[in-house]
């Protein structure tokens, strides 16, 4: 089976760096890896490169797959968008995805031997925000001799790093494309991310962080804050329609087994992702995004913030997503307007709420894409 | 707005100077900023409702937003812009009057077009007992989406009513501006709108 839209086959590639990486936190990490995979071609101009930037469980793996045997099972987390001849073109743009700092793919994180005492970082990986992730992709860009992106693109959490880059870096981003993202989060998506953190930490299997050690995981944690968090990605509308109250004994057996099917789905969910992520990375995960506001230093005036942006900007939000809902890109939106940005803003109507960011409704992908022809390369 | 809204892009040209701010009110497919980022090398944005327009407007360079006018334009700031621009749509908005107010406070003047009921063979459709039907007014009274119907006339009474300054009207029939009474020969009506008290051109 040969896909003429997939990039095909592809191999991860490791990038060791030496230098000392301050964090935001005061911490110090001493060297540090990042793996990544890139598509396409860097042009002779070096101006074609784009980055795109992975959410809470993404990864570096964004398009092809790593096993030519099972490329189904094996697939980039946003194959739909990257190829030849969809919309982020991998025949005219390189494409460059990265696991992020303290991920559980193979950058360094909590699972990497700590050089000062041999053993895994475990609970002692320092806390990384979205401004230190930016940081390492910096370094990585030096690396692939890209100087300036040609755009930096991600939904939800990797929208926010998008948002970074053109504040931390300004003159190095031509576009940011943020979708279904928010300039931070609000209390109730931190008290969402908090409750994830309990199941984890509470799971006796935890060890304070250093489970590795004795050969466990706090999968019963994992799989709770997966089941939380799964819930938000939903819609009510989708779910309605998906699930509804259907009972897969077709009448109530009053126990607490899988009755309704809803209950079989988020266990579903819950299991398969404790059994590939690790819980220190969700925890960090999930603190990288509650620290996110690029505001905070300016008296929470947004607009104040985005004022040293010099990017174009299109920004997408999707009309049933209520984890970072339509308004919270207008108003970065309306940031981007009062500092004169160039920006344009679709509203998609997709019932798949915040999950819808990954999927490949007509209108997002026709906006996303004329958006991405635009760019000169 | 493609179909019908050429013959006034010159015209409404004239009212902008080079470099300006500019927001088109339901811009379509971006044809009108395209046209003002050309020739008067504008920063335009244009806010539209339709999914195939808001992709059109990015695949015609123009900044887009798509947004819905029912709610009004509380996110844009204050004199943000030089021109606010509504082309042959304001018998689309139910609530007239607040939008035309906000307009005036996003933008230092406001430039507004509409099919004017007032118009000569109209009267006559209405006199033979038939609603209008014609090339501004292309719907029957049933599947029209425009929920406003109004002349010249009214809407210089609701300017005088409201404190809207009437700068400047032009009116058309065929493409063409017409002389001698507005409401009568006038299929369309153009006009230069301003804040009572402030100095005119903005």
């Amino acid at each position: 089976m040969t896909d003429p839209r997939s990039v095909g086959l592809v191999v991860p590639q490791t990038a060791r760096f030496d230098q000392e990486l301050p964090l935001k936190s005061g911490a110090r990490l001493p060297g540090f890896e990042l793996v990544h995979e890139t598509y396409g071609n860097l042009n002779a101009a070096r101006s074609n490169a784009v980055l795109v930037c992975h959410a809470l469980s993404g990864s570096h793996h964004v398009a092809g797959y790593h096993d030519a045997a099972d490329p189904d099972k094996t697939l980039g987390w946003w194959d739909n968008l990257v190829g030849p001849g969809k919309p982020l073109d991998t025949r005219k743009f390189f494409v460059v995805g990265v696991n992020n700092l303290g991920g559980c793919y193979g950058s360094t994180g909590p699972r990497s031997l700590n050089p000062e005492t041999g053993k895994p970082y475990g609970a002692d990986f320092p806390l990384v925000t979205v401004e230190d992730w930016v940081e390492a992709q910096a370094r990585l860009a030096d690396r692939l001799g890209i100087d300036t992106w040609a755009a930096v693109i991600g939904g939800s959490l990797g929208g926010m790093q998008a948002l970074q880059w053109t504040l931390a870096y300004p003159e190095r981003v031509r576009h940011g494309i943020v979708i279904a993202s928010a300039p931070k989060l609000s209390a109730q998506n931190i008290a969402f991310n908090e409750v994830a953190r309990q199941a984890i930490l509470s799971d006796p299997d935890f060890h304070g962080g250093h489970y590795y050690e004795h050969g466990v995981v706090p999968r019963n944690g994992l799989r709770l804050a997966r089941m939380v968090g799964h819930i938000t990605y939903l819609s009510d509308d989708q779910m309605a329609e998906k699930f509804g109250r259907k009972l897969r004994h077709g009448e109530p057996r009053f126990n607490y087994d899988v009755e309704f099917e809803i209950e079989s789905y988020l266990r579903y969910q819950g299991d398969r992702f404790a059994k590939s992520f690790d819980a220190n990375t969700y925890l960090l995960t999930t603190k990288a995004l509650d620290y996110f506001d690029p505001a905070f230093d300016y008296d929470g005036d947004l607009r104040a913030a985005l004022a040293r942006a010099r990017a174009d900007f299109f920004v997408a939000s999707f009309t049933t997503d209520w984890r970072f809902a339509p308004e919270r890109s207008r108003e970065i939106v309306y940031a981007l307007l009062h500092n004169g940005r160039r920006v344009s803003y679709a509203e998609i109507d997709c019932d798949a709420g915040h999950d819808s960011f990954l999927l490949d409704s007509p209108h997002y992908h026709a906006a996303l894409g004329a958006y991405l022809e635009g760019i000169s390369a | 707005m493609t179909l019908y809204g050429r013959f006034d892009f010159d015209y409404i040209a004239r009212w902008i100077s080079p470099g300006e701010r500019v927001l088109d009110l339901g811009c379509g497919d971006g044809s009108l900023l395209r046209y003002l980022q050309e020739t008067k090398g504008i920063r335009g944005y244009g806010v539209e409702l339709d999914p195939g327009n808001v992709t059109a407007c990015i695949q015609n360079g123009v900044n887009v937003l798509q947004f819905d006018l029912e709610r009004g334009l509380q996110g844009f700031e204050d004199d943000s812009f030089d021109h606010v621009i509504m082309s042959l749509s304001l018998q689309t908005v139910r609530h007239t009057v607040p939008l035309l107010k906000e307009m005036l406070r996003v933008g230092h003047e406001a430039v507004v077009s509409f099919p004017n009921f007032g118009y000569g063979p109209h009267r006559e459709a209405i006199a033979k007992g038939r609603m209008p039907v014609s090339k501004h007014l292309p719907y029957q009274w049933y599947d029209s989406p425009n929920v406003r119907f109004f002349t010249i006339a009214d809407f210089d009474a609701l300017c005088a009513e409201q404190g809207i300054q009437v700068r400047e009207l032009l009116a058309f029939a065929d493409g063409q501006p017409v002389g001698g009474d507005p409401n009568l020969k006038g299929e369309v009506g153009l006009y230069r709108l301003g804040r009572q008290g402030s100095g005119p051109g903005g």
